[in-house]
């Protein structure tokens, strides 16, 4: 009966070439360096699923993104395992992707037909520090107020356009109400839409190219 | 049982158990912190102390008000209450209570001394000593609160229910 309903699904669908495609494709000898690309994934989904969760509470105004948050921290049942996981999260996932990039610039993973896979990583790493850029305000105590005025400034050091990017950023020339909204809409909303399109981008090549494998001696 | 697993199902079983685990270490948590806000009881009801009954002269209407805040979340509301303890006779339980809510459009009625009737400030309806409407548009008389106890030192106490 199930085989039934299962093999007219495959039939339509495709099911059994993708498990072999996706998680069935054949792999060099490798070691748990080779892991750090799935862990990056798993923290991606991990982050968006609990990042989810979170803005059900949230709310991202001067007024209330405080209190919200001390509200799910305090009183939300499993309020605090939430949002735990995804500040500790964040900061693993960075990590994550930095030293699966390191991986891959040791093991020269980036080279030829790779290269491409290589420089949507570095947006993805940038995107992944974006995140973790436009997340820290949110919280919008005295840390996440000064930490994002001195990461704004720096900003502005750019020469000729530096004062239009901070305003940019800031939503005007001082932290605000604006500079909160919009970097809860690029949290939430723009940079998720980046890094989702960046990471299907870098997987397909991964399943199409193969996974690298290191050079034997007469190579 | 002496059957050998290969080295790839043992990877399929072990990563399903600890997938399964950690699905279920957060989903089951994840479910509770949605519906969380459905399973708290809001303090909908409480006894009131509105003031001592040895206060409130037999005859004259004496007023109260009270503040009842909401905590909904992060967001705190807070309205206030108000009414008449109305003493018929020397019997603490002879006594009955108006609230000062205006039956028409929720003002505040206040007690005139003078014309010895409930005036509301926003449409000139009077209400009598009893609550029942006079003169002005209000389609019912002053509601009364109907549950009330006297504490063993005296304190009169409303049961409040909101709506």
């Amino acid at each position: 009966m199930w085989k039934n309903v299962f093999d007219w699904l495959d039939e339509r669908l495709g099911l059994n070439d993708l498990y072999t495609n996706l998680l069935d494709r054949p792999e060099p000898k490798g070691n748990w360096w080779n892991t750090l690309g799935s862990a990056s994934l798993f923290l991606f989904v991990l982050q968006g699923l609990t990042g989810i969760f979170l803005t059900v509470y949230y709310t991202p105004s001067p007024d209330h993104a405080y209190d919200s948050i001390q509200y799910i921290m305090n009183d939300v049942a499993f309020g605090w395992l939430i949002r735990g996981i995804h500040h500790w999260g964040a900061s693993l996932m960075v990590l994550i992707v930095f030293i699966h990039m390191l991986r891959v610039f040791v093991t020269a993973s980036y080279k030829y037909p790779r290269e491409m896979t290589w420089f949507i990583g570095i947006g993805l790493l940038l995107t992944t520090i974006g995140m973790g850029f436009t997340g820290y305000l949110l919280p919008w105590n005295q840390r996440a107020y000064w930490a994002t005025t001195v990461g704004t400034q720096i900003a502005g050091t750019v020469p000729f356009i530096g004062e239009f990017i901070l305003k940019a950023l800031r939503g005007g020339p001082d932290l605000s109400a604006l500079t909160l909204q919009r970097f809860f809409s690029a949290h939430i909303w723009m940079i998720p839409a980046i890094l989702t399109a960046l990471i299907g981008v870098h997987l397909y090549l991964i399943i199409k190219h193969g996974e690298s494998h290191f050079p034997k001696k007469d190579e | 049982m002496s059957e050998t697993i290969s080295r790839r199902d043992f990877i399929k079983v072990t990563t399903s158990i600890v997938g399964g685990f950690i699905g279920v270490a957060i989903g089951v948590p994840a479910v509770y912190y949605l519906i969380d806000p459905a399973l708290r009881e809001g303090a909908k009801e409480a006894w009131i102390p509105i003031g001592k009954l040895e206060n409130m002269e037999i005859g004259k209407p004496y007023a109260f008000s009270f503040t009842r805040v909401q905590v909904n979340g992060w967001e705190r509301t807070s309205t206030s209450h108000g009414g008449f303890v109305i003493r018929n006779s020397d019997d603490p339980n002879d006594l009955f209570i108006l609230n000062s809510r205006c039956t028409h459009l929720s003002c505040t009625v206040n007690w005139s001394e003078n014309d010895q009737v409930y005036l509301c400030p926003c449409h000139d309806a009077k209400f009598g000593q009893q609550g029942e409407v006079l003169d002005g548009p209000p389609p019912r008389p002053l509601d009364r609160y109907n549950q009330f106890r006297i504490t063993e030192d005296g304190t009169l106490e409303i049961f409040y229910q909101e709506g």
